[in-house]
C-alpha cells in the first residue's frame, strides 16, 4: 500500500471509529472482509449518507449517486477501495 | 428547568413554544440554538449537559424549541430558515439573553445582535445533500430508484420528506443556497478546541459529559473576558 492509500485507510478508520463510537483498537481490527451496511444495524441510511458527506469533506472528494451502491457499502474492503480510486483521481 | 414563551408563527399571529432553561436571573444569560433535522436528535441531551455545565459557572442558558421542531406542535413543513430566524430574536428578547451559542446548523439562524459562538458550523447546502443521499440509499435498498435531482426538482415545488423531516418548498430554495452569514461579533469554535469524537457522526445518539465541559468552559470564560 503506498504512503496516501495508507492515509486514506487511516482516515476512513477514524471516520468509522467515530461514526460507529468504537475505539481504535477496534477500528484497528477491521480487514477487508469486515461487514458494514447491511450487517451493522446502527449503520442505517442517514448513517451512510453521513459518513459519505464526511469523507468528500476530509478527502477532498465528490461522490456522485450513481457511485453509491451496495458493493462499495458492504464491507470496509469495498469502501476503502472505492475511497482510494476516488482520492487518486481528483 | 421548562418555560414557555410566546412565539411568532409564519402565517402570523403568536403561538407558544417550549424552552429547556437553568434560569437563576443572572447577568449572564445564553441563548442556545440547537442544530436542526437528525442532529437536533443528536445533540438534544449532550445541549442539556452543556447547559448543566454552564449553570454550575455562573452563566443562565436558554434553548427554546424553534417552531415545528422537538416538542411544537406547528408543522415542521412550514417552517423556514428566515422564520426560524425570526423565532431565534423573538425568544432571545423574550427571555433578555446577553449571549447566543449555536450548534452546527444552529448557526444559520443566530440572532445578529447578540455576540456568541458558533460551535462546528455546517454548511446548508451539504446538510441537504446528506440527507437526499440518506433517501437515495434507502430508495436503492427498498429497490426503488430516486435521484438527488428529480429529488430537489420536487422539492423546490411542492416540498419534500427527507430522512423524515418535511421540508417546504422555501426550505428547501434556502439549503441550497451553499453559505450563510457570519457575523463580526461570533467567534466559531472549532471542534478541535474541545476534542473528543464529533457526536454529530454518531449513527447512534450519545453524549460526552468531557466535551460538554470543556464547551462550557470556553463559553464561560469568554462571556466574563
Amino acid at each position: 500500500m503506498t504512503t496516501h492509500a495508507a492515509a486514506i485507510d487511516l482516515k476512513l478508520r477514524a471516520i468509522l471509529r467515530d461514526v460507529l463510537g468504537l475505539d481504535d483498537a477496534q477500528v484497528a481490527g477491521f480487514n477487508s472482509g469486515t461487514g458494514l451496511f447491511g450487517h451493522l444495524p446502527e449503520l442505517d441510511s442517514m448513517a451512510v449518507a453521513g459518513l459519505l458527506t464526511e469523507l468528500e469533506d476530509q478527502l477532498d472528494i465528490t461522490i456522485d449517486d450513481d457511485e453509491v451502491d451496495g458493493e462499495m457499502l458492504e464491507t470496509y474492503g469495498g469502501l476503502l477501495a472505492f475511497a482510494q480510486a476516488k482520492s487518486a483521481e481528483g | 428547568m421548562y418555560a414557555s414563551w410566546p412565539c411568532p408563527i409564519p402565517s402570523g399571529g403568536m403561538g407558544e413554544e417550549m424552552a429547556l432553561v437553568f434560569d437563576a436571573r443572572r447577568g449572564s444569560r445564553l441563548l442556545v440554538i440547537p442544530p436542526f433535522f437528525d442532529e437536533a436528535n443528536k445533540f438534544r441531551h449532550q445541549i442539556l449537559e452543556t447547559m448543566s455545565r454552564l449553570d454550575e459557572l455562573g452563566v443562565d442558558s436558554i434553548c427554546p424549541d424553534l417552531p415545528g421542531c422537538n416538542e411544537s406542535l406547528i408543522p415542521h413543513s412550514a417552517q423556514s430558515l428566515a422564520a426560524w430566524r425570526i423565532a431565534a430574536i423573538a425568544a432571545a428578547n423574550h427571555f433578555s439573553a446577553t449571549h447566543v451559542l449555536a450548534f452546527r446548523s444552529g448557526c444559520w439562524i443566530v440572532p445578529s445582535a447578540l455576540p456568541g459562538w458558533l460551535y462546528a458550523p455546517s454548511k446548508p447546502g451539504q446538510v441537504l445533500r446528506a440527507m437526499l443521499r440518506a433517501r437515495t440509499i434507502a430508495a436503492r435498498e427498498a429497490g426503488r430508484q430516486e435521484t438527488a435531482e428529480s429529488l430537489l426538482e420536487q422539492g423546490r415545488k411542492e416540498g419534500l420528506e427527507l430522512a423524515g423531516w418535511k421540508l417546504g418548498s422555501a426550505l428547501i430554495g434556502e439549503l441550497e443556497a451553499t453559505g450563510f452569514e457570519v457575523h463580526d461579533h461570533h467567534n466559531t469554535i472549532d471542534h478541535s478546541e474541545i476534542g473528543g469524537k464529533a457526536l454529530w457522526l454518531r449513527a447512534e445518539n450519545d453524549f460526552d459529559p468531557e466535551q460538554a465541559e470543556a464547551l462550557a468552559a470556553l463559553i464561560a470564560a469568554g462571556i466574563s473576558s
